[in-house]
């Protein structure tokens, strides 16, 4: 930030923040935190240009500013439009917001193949917390879904072309992390694609991070797929000494054993800041190659956000931090539900690590 | 794959329009040339060759060439009738313009004849819906299309592939 | 007889090329304005009231005034030929015959606003057009009024041709600009605005070729005088392409002061309804803007006649209303299908969306499937109620006005002929053999044998 950036007050339903001019409304809301914030799926704070697309985000701005109090005409995408003096925000305390986000999701569902029971990245995916969230039990799409031919991206990265949303968010990781971008959005419209248009693997040391911005299971990691649950696994914060990335891992095991190594994500599901300010990418060798216990220096286990169905084997009496949610609107959100509730499997007295090979959901019976 | 000398002028010539370092700029009239030069649909091969005249990324040009509809990615016809189907031609008829084109050639939307002489595409508004029913073939725009003008640009397409041959 | 201010000049022979246009008056606005200061045209063409001419309205004089003027910095002057609205071939008209009008207008508009580089992007499929076009600008510049030091004034301009190459989207300013530098037409999130942040990151205004050409009258007889021409904030002339089911389709220059009635069926302009049939529907400015029954086209909701300008058409709101948009004026017979018309239009803006923005990307598509169901006798009477809400879930939630022009004329296919849409779905199979024809909302005015 400049010196001398001057600080401005805005008010996301109902809770007053103060930022740097030029901060985001979206960038805001997060500084809030909890539910005031709005889900943004195209969004990536780490990544230039990104934001704008997949419209989960709008607000509504009730108060442009206190110099200028008109409310502005639309819902405005919060990831791309900063704040004024005085602003005020209206998220889920918005009819109109929470009738366009159920759009959304609405379109974002129609043509997703809802195969989250073969997909790897369920338990971890944004779609389904959005969803889960805002969607709605049962379609009103009577047509067959979109279809893809299918492209290899070579023996690391996985590609289902029928789940992805379109965020943008590997062009850009590709444009901003590599020197030389090799795939990128193909066709238009409802055809549009993520694709290299000649068959040909995805060639670079730090690609592999396309895995961990994909908000959806578009693009997953084929050294892990189909091995296990992530929420059968234990995340573990390790490092080691890396000539070509950070080497600080976030590694999913089970006992002993590495089944995936990811980088480190924070409470939003982007790639956390190294002390330095940098981000905290990794190569592809720290990802798919270091598979190994003993590669790595353990430093504990990592601690899971409460938003994702990951902690709810780990942590058995988390603390659930108080939220605006509640208040605002007057009931609880339903992602809080507890997962004990409504399955079987991972109860909070079993111990996943003890149990021998993949877990099944009969280990979980009495 | 290599531009003719006289292409290759045309290329720096329009590359000439645009600031330093926008050569980027010119990827969609070099594409034009490009379509016309190789045959009047882009291979790979001939992507990349522009990619390399502009230096771009080969994927940059292949990002550009799905996204425009006046790109061929596929071989096509000597002649290829685009005839539009948007409302205003609609209303004007064009369906049937279609339907006999189709029974007339053979083939349906999307193919070219057997002897490679005709491709039929149904393309979205062309912005000459007061002269409809209409079709772009080449460079011109055919327009007032009636069964009997269809046959005569048929036989007229027949003639010329005839002479050039 | 209305004012022509573009056209007068269109039958003259020869006026395509560069001695007739010099000796019927041409350049003499170039003469005149390259005399005055740039900030003296911005401030004729704000007194002018002239409005953008390619669909939204939007005071030409006031976007030249936000253009930022940064040090060192180039401005560009950008002409919208991407004309691709169905029903819109004005444009076309004007580049193909009077290709000096515009190149005039370009000369004095990227004085104004300081563009030494100045681009006509035109659509790709106009493929012939950019050889009259760069025929112009090369007589142009060797008569000396384009190129170095233009009339000694110390100002350079060069004008290009631009050709895209094939995407509707590309009409939209934003992706306009992403498309000129060599990438797909991927409509930019705003702020910031072109103003600011144009092509190549440089301050760029972006304006329709008949808004460009109209500055040439202005400069020529003032900027009051030309305000006096029309009615209210519908200054000067508009060109109007009328199409579909009339007698005269064509392009046509009106002062905004005649009835839309008159135009349909005066003589001087549509000639009446093609074939001896009546006025079933219109769509008064371009496909995106609302369709009317007849009886709400030839009168507003309040029984006032209904003239041809941007006030009155748009009277009603979109409930009873529409918009002159960018001029498209498509006349619908009693013999046509609304549904099918519809259906035809929901196509065009799947095919045509960038997909970028997932309402309009997913939303386009689905609105096409239910409608082809209703249109072919597959629909229920559920489908009318969810093409309304995906509609509904699709404007003003897009990145840019392509989402609102999918959903406008389903919308409005929906209010104003419901019963034509559950008369497809409650007759399966008669409506695959014949239409519903002319209904109560038809000009009962108009019964002629």
């Amino acid at each position: 930030m400049a010196e001398g950036t001057p600080l401005f007050k805005v008010t996301i339903d109902g809770r007053t923040v103060e930022v740097p001019a030029g901060t985001t409304i979206l960038q805001a809301a997060r500084k809030i935190g909890g539910e005031v914030t709005p889900p943004a799926m195209c969004y990536y704070s780490k990544l230039q240009g990104s934001g704008g697309k997949c419209r989960t985000c709008l607000v509504e701005v009730s108060k442009g500013s206190d110099k200028d109090p008109r409310p502005m005409p639309k819902l405005v995408a919060s990831c791309r439009t900063t704040v004024m003096d005085g602003m005020e925000v209206k998220n889920v305390t918005s009819e109109k917001v929470l009738d366009a986000r159920a759009g959304v999701v609405e379109f974002l569902l129609i043509n997703h193949p809802l195969d989250c029971p073969v997909c790897d990245q369920a338990g971890e995916c944004h779609l389904q917390d959005l969803s889960y969230e805002h969607g709605k039990a049962d379609t009103r799409y009577e047509f067959q879904r979109r279809v893809f031919e299918k492209h290899s991206l070579g023996p690391y990265i996985q590609l289902h072309m029928t789940r992805c949303i379109l965020c943008y968010r590997c062009v850009y990781t590709a444009d901003q992390l590599t020197n030389k971008r090799q795939h990128g959005i193909l066709d238009r419209g409802d055809h549009a694609e993520i694709a290299t248009y000649i068959e040909k693997s995805l060639e670079n040391d730090f690609i592999g991070n396309v895995i961990d911005v994909c908000p959806v299971g578009a693009l997953t990691d084929r050294t892990f797929r189909f091995k296990n649950r992530v929420w059968f696994l234990k995340p573990m914060n390790a490092h080691r000494e890396c000539p070509n990335c950070c080497g600080k891992v976030t590694l999913w095991n089970r006992g002993d054993e590495v089944f995936r190594v990811t980088a480190r994500k924070d409470e939003w599901g982007e790639i956390e800041d190294l002390p330095d300010g940098k981000t905290a990418w990794i190569c592809n060798e720290c990802r798919f190659e270091k598979k190994k216990t003993s590669d790595w220096v353990i430093e504990g286990p990592r601690e899971i956000n409460r938003h994702s169905v990951i902690s709810q084997g780990h942590y058995v009496n988390a603390v659930v931090p108080n939220e605006t949610f509640p208040e605002v609107m007057g009931r609880e959100p339903r992602i809080k539900l507890q997962i004990h509730d409504v399955s079987e499997v991972n109860e909070p007295d079993r111990n996943i690590s003890l149990i021998e090979g993949p877990a099944h959901s009969d280990d979980f019976k009495d | 794959m290599t531009f003719s000398p006289d292409k290759l002028n045309k290329v720096q010539e329009i590359i000439a329009r645009y600031p330093e370092e926008r050569q980027k700029s010119a990827l969609l009239p070099v594409l034009h040339l490009a379509q016309e030069e190789f045959g009047g649909w882009l291979s790979v091969e001939a992507m990349d060759y522009v990619a390399s005249l502009l230096q771009l990324e080969p994927i940059e040009v292949y990002e550009v060439a799905t996204f425009y509809s006046m790109y061929n990615l596929k071989p096509v016809g000597k002649y290829v009738f685009e005839v539009c189907q948007t409302g205003p031609c609609m209303l004007r008829g064009s369906d049937d313009i279609i339907a006999y084109i189709q029974q007339k050639l053979g083939i349906n939307v999307g193919e070219t004849t057997p002897d490679g002489l005709f491709t039929l595409k149904v393309v979205e508004c062309l912005g000459a819906c007061g002269y409809a029913p209409m079709m772009q073939l080449g460079k011109f725009y055919r327009e007032h299309l009636t069964k009997e003008k269809i046959d005569a640009i048929i036989e007229e397409c027949i003639q010329n592939a005839a002479i050039n041959n | 007889m209305s004012v022509k201010l573009l056209l007068d000049k269109a039958n003259i022979e020869g006026i395509r090329y560069y001695d007739a246009w010099r000796k019927n008056g041409g350049y003499a606005a170039v003469e005149k304005a390259l005399k005055m200061t740039p900030e003296a045209i911005v401030d004729e063409v704000k007194k002018s009231g002239l409005r953008g001419r390619g669909g939204a309205g939007f005071p030409t004089g006031l976007k030249w005034s936000f253009i930022a003027k940064p040090e060192g910095v180039p401005r560009h002057l950008v002409c919208n030929a991407d004309e691709s609205e169905p029903g819109t071939f004005k444009d076309r008209y004007l580049m193909e015959f009077l290709p000096h009008l515009l190149i005039e207008g370009l000369i004095i508009s990227s004085f104004a606003l300081g563009s030494n580089v100045t681009y006509i992007y035109i659509r790709g499929e106009y493929a012939w057009i950019p050889d009259i076009l760069e025929q112009a600008i090369a007589e142009a510049k060797a008569a000396g009024w384009l190129g170095r030091n233009i009339l000694g004034t110390g100002f350079d301009c060069e004008i290009y041709v631009q050709r895209g190459a094939g995407a509707y989207i590309c009409g939209e300013e934003t992706a306009l600009i992403e498309s000129l530098e060599g990438k797909r037409g991927n409509p930019r999130i705003k702020p910031p605005f072109p103003a600011i942040k144009g092509v190549w990151d440089r301050p760029t205004v972006v304006n329709n070729v008949e808004t460009l050409t109209a500055v040439v009258p202005i400069i020529n007889m003032g900027g009051e005088e030309y305000a006096k021409i029309g009615v209210g904030k519908s200054t000067g002339t508009k060109l109007i392409s009328a199409c579909g089911n009339i007698n005269k389709p064509g392009v046509y220059e009106i002062d905004m002061t005649i009835s839309v009635e008159e135009f349909i069926y005066s003589d001087e302009y549509c000639g009446g309804i093609a074939n001896g049939k009546r006025l079933k529907a219109c769509i008064p400015g371009g496909s995106s803007v609302p369709i009317l029954p007849a009886n709400l086209l030839l009168k507003t909701a309040k029984g006032e006649t209904r003239m041809m300008n941007y006030e009155s058409l748009s009277d009603g709101g979109f409930a009873t209303g529409s918009m002159l948009g960018s001029g498209g004026f498509i006349v619908f017979d009693e013999d046509q299908c609304v549904v099918r018309h519809t259906l035809t239009l929901a196509r065009f803006y799947r095919h045509e969306s960038c997909g970028q923005c997932s309402p309009c990307r997913e939303g386009t598509g689905w609105m096409e499937k239910i409608l082809k169901n209703i249109e072919f006798g597959k629909g229920k009477l559920s489908d009318i109620d969810l093409l309304w809400d995906i509609q509904r879930r699709i404007e003003g939630n897009t990145i840019c006005p392509l989402g609102d022009a999918a959903a406008w004329p389903v919308a409005a296919a929906i209010r104003h002929f419901r019963d034509e849409f559950e008369w497809h779905v409650l007759n399966p199979q008669e409506s695959q053999v014949r239409n519903y024809g002319l209904a109560h909302y038809a000009d009962e005015r108009n019964v002629v044998a």
